[in-house]
């Protein structure tokens, strides 16, 4: 029997993950959301006000690329990009701020908070509230503070507070538990705008629909480029949003493989890495953040330290309806170590005139590898989720003069 | 005796008096202090201790309780070594109720039926489980009512009618009033809307009513107490027993108990 792909059900439940596992006193804040979401995800007026910014804000739809140059050196499949880097501000993360945004105004809130990790979702965010005129506050770890510092100028231009974290491993991890801990204070009148598909329902599905644009685009567009389908999909994997926004059109669609690409980090086997598919004894189901996922966790269900050379895959735990289709077998998980992804942002940058995100080089990576496996007819599409202009600094102290 | 006994019978006696119920982390500064500390609060005359287990990501606790669980976590504890505390207070002779705090994730990595059971027979009274809430509870709550033991629910001031009528449905032994929105810590007032947020639940609710988050001084444990059952207190333990240790704390606690027998 074909498994139902039509998830979450009623309670937000995607098979065993997901649900809503967070204090008392967002409850009543969660049920209103899901209500107020419920409300306006089907209403026309709502979809086309939406759309309508799409189109002459964001810069939708963004285009995809035949990526020749890459597609030749490579010798396999033929590569297309879905360039999410070409939105406004840079990433897809301004498809979910401004329908988040554009919620919390209808629902009459006024101030929005937030959290990032590499400053994109902080800067759709406060883009998407400089727009529509709300007050914004950003949630950052210390340590991504100091690695993205163009995104940290660009909120604090954009018109949001910035706050530092400083607690726990001082990344996306702590930055939502101080979100969260914002929420809880300031629930009655805050609209906490969750950058993942991830978070306590009815985040990861309200997420995944705002991204699901990705998909909807990309599937017609390779449709008029090609006139097929593509075999498979590649896309960078930290909560997963960008992900699950690229695969959901696709979902129904049994022959186009889905591949997510987590942080690889040092390795697998370096315990320093992002990855909660590789099969690392430490990931297991757990919750963290409300929802129940795959975790990275000790034995004792302390989540662990992460590391990635990209802030926004630095992440212990993952969005739930990953981990669903995972044990479904609908989508398949690799990963890209950091020295790879640094090839693969080179290797586009050179051959393809794009400077990637180091989040989006994982797809990227990932692409190099399965591209030479393929036959010259196939067609791989990857998800360039967003431009590489904040990771400058990063890049040039990993490879100093080797540039 | 049922923990759950132990706990319905710390709150029935009927003296007109609310209940004092300090909460500490295990492993804060290191493991025997800590164990020493809520074996000096019990003796010093509390009527029930919070037993804390740290975890990694306290998403309820404000930085005085997220800086003592992280020193805790430093120093190795574990959700085993918490239960292994409160077996120790049971064989020091510690008779109150004892209640396990603790996030769900490292209940959920022990397993839940091997935690409730490991933990009430080493003494465990109850649970409560912030992150927890009852309608994502079913599981935990079967078993806590299999192994005797207490479940506080909780409940805030945003709970409206729905969310009371389900605490009060599932809760067993007391329900946990979080005093504000917001995390744990202390805070200078009374809550303006705090009594009639008490007087709203007791409409619904037959349980004792125990009122936690930002009280720090006698004067508020009072003023609290006039209205609640039982008044819990976190931070405040963490600063004492930094400043001024083990006096600090049992001077402390015979302080808010006599403001509470006023």
């Amino acid at each position: 029997m074909k498994p139902n792909l039509n998830v979450p059900d009623e309670r937000g439940y995607y098979g065993a993950y997901g649900g809503r596992f967070v204090p008392e006193t967002i409850v009543p804040a969660l049920d209103e959301l899901t209500d107020a979401y419920g409300e306006f995800k089907d209403d026309p007026v709502f979809q086309s006000e939406l759309m309508h910014l799409h189109h002459t804000y964001t810069g939708r739809p963004t285009p995809i690329s035949f990526a020749k140059r890459l597609t030749d050196h490579l010798g396999g499949a033929q590569i297309y990009l879905k360039r999410e880097d070409l939105a406004h501000s840079g990433a897809h993360k301004i498809n979910n701020a401004l329908g988040q945004a554009l919620l919390a105004k209808r629902m009459g809130k006024k101030r929005i908070i937030a959290e990032t990790g590499a400053g994109q979702h902080g800067v759709g965010t406060a883009t998407a509230c400089a727009y529509l005129g709300l007050q914004c506050v950003i949630y950052m770890g210390s340590v991504d503070i100091a690695r993205q510092k163009p995104n940290v100028l660009r909120m604090k231009l954009l018109g949001a507070e910035v706050r530092p974290v400083e607690s726990g491993s001082k990344t996306l991890k702590d930055a939502i538990n101080e979100a969260m801990r914002d929420w809880v204070t300031n629930v009655r009148d805050t609209f906490y705008l969750l950058g993942s598909a991830l978070g306590p329902h009815p985040y990861p599905q309200m997420v995944r629909d705002f991204q699901s644009i990705i998909g909807q685009e990309a599937r017609r567009q390779i449709l008029d480029r090609t006139g097929s389908l593509p075999d498979a999909l590649v896309a960078c994997v930290g909560g997963g949003s960008n992900a699950i926004g690229l695969f959901h059109a696709f979902r129904e669609d049994e022959n186009v493989r889905l591949i997510g690409v987590e942080a690889g980090g040092e390795g697998i086997e370096s315990g320093r890495h992002a990855a909660r598919f590789a099969g690392d004894a430490k990931a297991r189901p757990g919750i963290l953040h409300g929802t129940r996922s795959y975790v990275l966790q000790n034995e004792d269900g302390q989540i662990v330290e992460t590391h990635s050379i990209s802030a926004g895959l630095d992440y212990p735990s993952v969005g739930p309806e990953h981990a669903f289709l995972r044990d479904l077998g609908r989508t398949e998980y690799t990963w890209a170590t950091d020295s790879e992804v640094l090839d693969a942002f080179q290797l586009l940058c050179r051959l393809e005139g794009i400077i990637p995100a180091l989040e989006s080089a994982h797809a990227i990576a990932e692409v190099m590898k399965l591209a030479p496996a393929l036959s010259k007819d196939a067609i791989i599409l990857a998800n360039l989720s967003g431009r590489g202009d904040k990771d400058l600094d990063t890049v040039f102290k990993a490879l100093g003069d080797a540039i | 005796m049922s923990g759950l006994q132990l706990v319905n019978e710390t709150f029935s006696n009927a003296k007109k008096r609310a209940r004092l119920m300090p909460y500490f982390p295990v492993g804060y500064p290191d493991l025997a202090m800590s164990i020493n500390v809520m074996e000096a609060i019990a003796r010093a005359g509390a009527d029930a201790i919070e037993v804390g287990v740290p975890f990694s990501d306290p998403l309820a606790d404000g930085p005085t309780i997220q800086a003592a669980t992280q020193i805790a976590l430093e120093n190795g504890t574990t959700l085993r070594i918490c239960i292994k505390a409160v077996e120790e207070l049971r064989q020091r002779g510690v008779t109150i109720p004892l209640i396990l705090m603790s996030y769900v994730n490292p209940i959920m990595a022990y397993g839940l039926e091997a935690f409730v059971s490991d933990a009430t027979q080493a003494g465990t009274s109850g649970f409560i489980v912030p992150d927890l809430p009852a309608d994502e509870a079913d599981e935990f709550q079967k078993l806590t009512e299999k192994y005797g033991a207490a479940f506080a629910h909780f409940l805030a001031p945003t709970s409206n009618e729905s969310r009371i009528k389900l605490a009060a449905s599932r809760a067993r032994g007391f329900i946990y009033l979080i005093s504000v929105t917001g995390v744990t810590g202390e805070r200078d007032i009374v809550p303006a809307d705090l009594k009639e947020f008490v007087q709203r639940v007791r409409r619904v609710a037959s349980q004792p009513l125990a009122v936690g988050f930002g009280i720090g001084t006698p004067e508020k444990a009072r003023a609290i107490g006039e209205i609640a059952d039982g008044v819990i207190i976190g931070s405040r333990y963490i600063s004492l027993v930094k400043e001024g240790g083990l006096d600090a704390v049992v001077k402390f606690t015979r302080d808010v108990r006599e403001s509470l027998e006023k």
